[in-house]
C-alpha cells in the first residue's frame, strides 16, 4: 500500500511538473486570449470538488443507515477536500472573470449556487468541529444535502441565463486544448485520491488515539 | 352630456395627464461621436493585463494544495506522537 502511494505521488509530481509545458503550448482562445488559460486548473478543481461532494454524500448516507465509523471518516475527509478544492475554484474563477467579464463577481445562477454549495460543506466542517458528541448524524444529513446540490450547480448554466460558459465547452474542445485539459483533470483526480487517502488515514489514527485515551482512563 | 362631448372630455383628460409624462420619459438622443478614442487613453480596467491574473491563479492553486498537504502532514505527525505517548502510558500504568 505504501509503495502504491509512493508510486502515485511520483507519477502525479511528474504530471504536475509537465502540466505548465502543455498549458503554455495550448493555443490562445479567440475572444479571451491569455486569461482563458486559467481554465486548465479552474475546471479540474471544480470537477474534483463535485467528486468530493459525491464521496461525502454517499459516505454520509452510509453513516445515516449503518453508523459505520469508517464511512464517517471518509465523509469527513471528503468534506474537507471539497472545501479545499472549492477554495481553488472560487479564487481562480474571479481572477478569470475580472479580465473576461470586467468584474470579479456576478450574482448569477452558477456562481451563486457554487458558493452556496461550498458554504454547505464549510457548514459540515464547522458542525463536526464545534457540534459536540452526536453531531455526526446531523453532519451526515448536511453532507447528503450538499451532494444533492451538485446537479443543480452543474446544470445551472444551461437552465438559467448566466454569463458563465455552458457545460458544452469541455466536450467540444479542440484536441490542442482538450489534451492539456485532460492531462490537468487526470492530475487533479489523482491528487484528490492521494489527499483523500492521507486524510482518511489521519481520521483513523485519531480514532485509535481516542480508543487509547479510553483504555488509559480505564487503567487509572 | 352627449357621446361626442364625453369623448372630447376623455381625449382632453388623456392629453393633459399622459402628454407631459411622455415628454418627461422621452430620453434625448445619444450625442454623435466626435472622434475615436485611442486605446492608450482608456481606463485601467480596459488595459488590464492577463498575465498577472493567470500567474496569481496558478500560484493560489499551488499554495492551497501545498498548504493543505503540509497541514495533513503536521496533523498526522502530532497524532502519531500522541499515540506513542499514550501507548507508553497505557503499557506502564498499573491495571485496576
Amino acid at each position: 500500500m505504501k509503495h502504491a502511494f509512493a508510486i502515485l505521488a511520483v507519477l502525479l509530481a511528474a504530471m504536475f511538473a509537465y502540466a505548465p509545458v502543455l498549458i503554455v503550448g495550448a493555443p490562445y482562445e479567440s475572444t479571451m486570449g491569455l486569461v482563458q488559460k486559467i481554465f486548465y486548473f479552474h475546471v479540474p478543481s471544480w470537477i474534483v470538488m463535485f467528486a468530493s461532494a459525491f464521496v461525502c454524500g454517499t459516505a454520509s448516507g452510509v453513516v445515516l443507515f449503518t453508523r459505520s465509523r469508517s464511512a464517517d471518516a471518509i465523509a469527513q475527509a471528503a468534506a474537507e477536500l471539497a472545501v479545499v478544492f472549492g477554495v481553488i475554484g472560487l479564487i481562480t474563477g474571479p481572477l478569470w472573470a475580472r479580465k473576461a467579464w470586467g468584474l470579479w463577481w456576478q450574482w448569477d445562477a452558477r456562481l451563486t449556487s457554487a458558493l452556496v454549495m461550498w458554504l454547505i460543506f464549510s457548514a459540515y466542517l464547522l458542525l463536526r468541529k464545534y457540534g459536540g458528541p452526536g453531531s455526526e448524524k446531523l453532519a451526515a444529513a448536511v453532507g447528503l444535502f450538499g451532494m444533492a446540490n451538485v446537479p443543480f450547480v452543474y446544470w445551472s448554466v444551461n437552465l438559467w441565463r448566466t454569463v458563465h460558459p455552458t457545460t458544452n465547452v469541455v466536450p467540444t474542445l479542440q484536441p490542442s486544448m482538450g489534451f492539456p485539459f485532460l492531462w490537468c483533470a487526470l492530475a487533479f483526480i489523482g491528487l484528490y485520491g492521494l489527499m483523500l487517502a492521507a486524510r482518511v488515514r489521519l481520521e483513523r489514527r485519531r480514532a485509535e488515539l481516542d480508543a487509547l485515551y479510553l483504555q488509559l482512563e480505564d487503567n487509572l | 352630456m352627449t357621446i361626442d362631448s364625453r369623448l372630447r372630455a376623455w381625449v382632453f383628460a388623456i392629453a393633459v395627464f399622459v402628454g407631459p409624462s411622455s415628454l418627461i420619459a422621452q430620453q434625448p438622443p445619444p450625442a454623435a461621436t466626435d472622434g475615436f478614442v485611442p486605446v492608450e487613453s482608456l481606463g485601467l480596467q480596459e488595459q488590464l493585463p492577463a498575465a498577472p491574473l493567470v500567474m496569481t491563479a496558478y500560484a493560489v492553486a499551488w499554495v492551497v494544495v501545498f498548504g493543505y498537504l503540509w497541514s495533513i502532514w503536521q496533523r498526522l505527525g502530532r497524532v502519531e506522537r500522541d499515540i506513542l505517548e499514550i501507548r507508553r502510558r497505557v503499557e506502564g500504568a498499573p491495571r485496576r
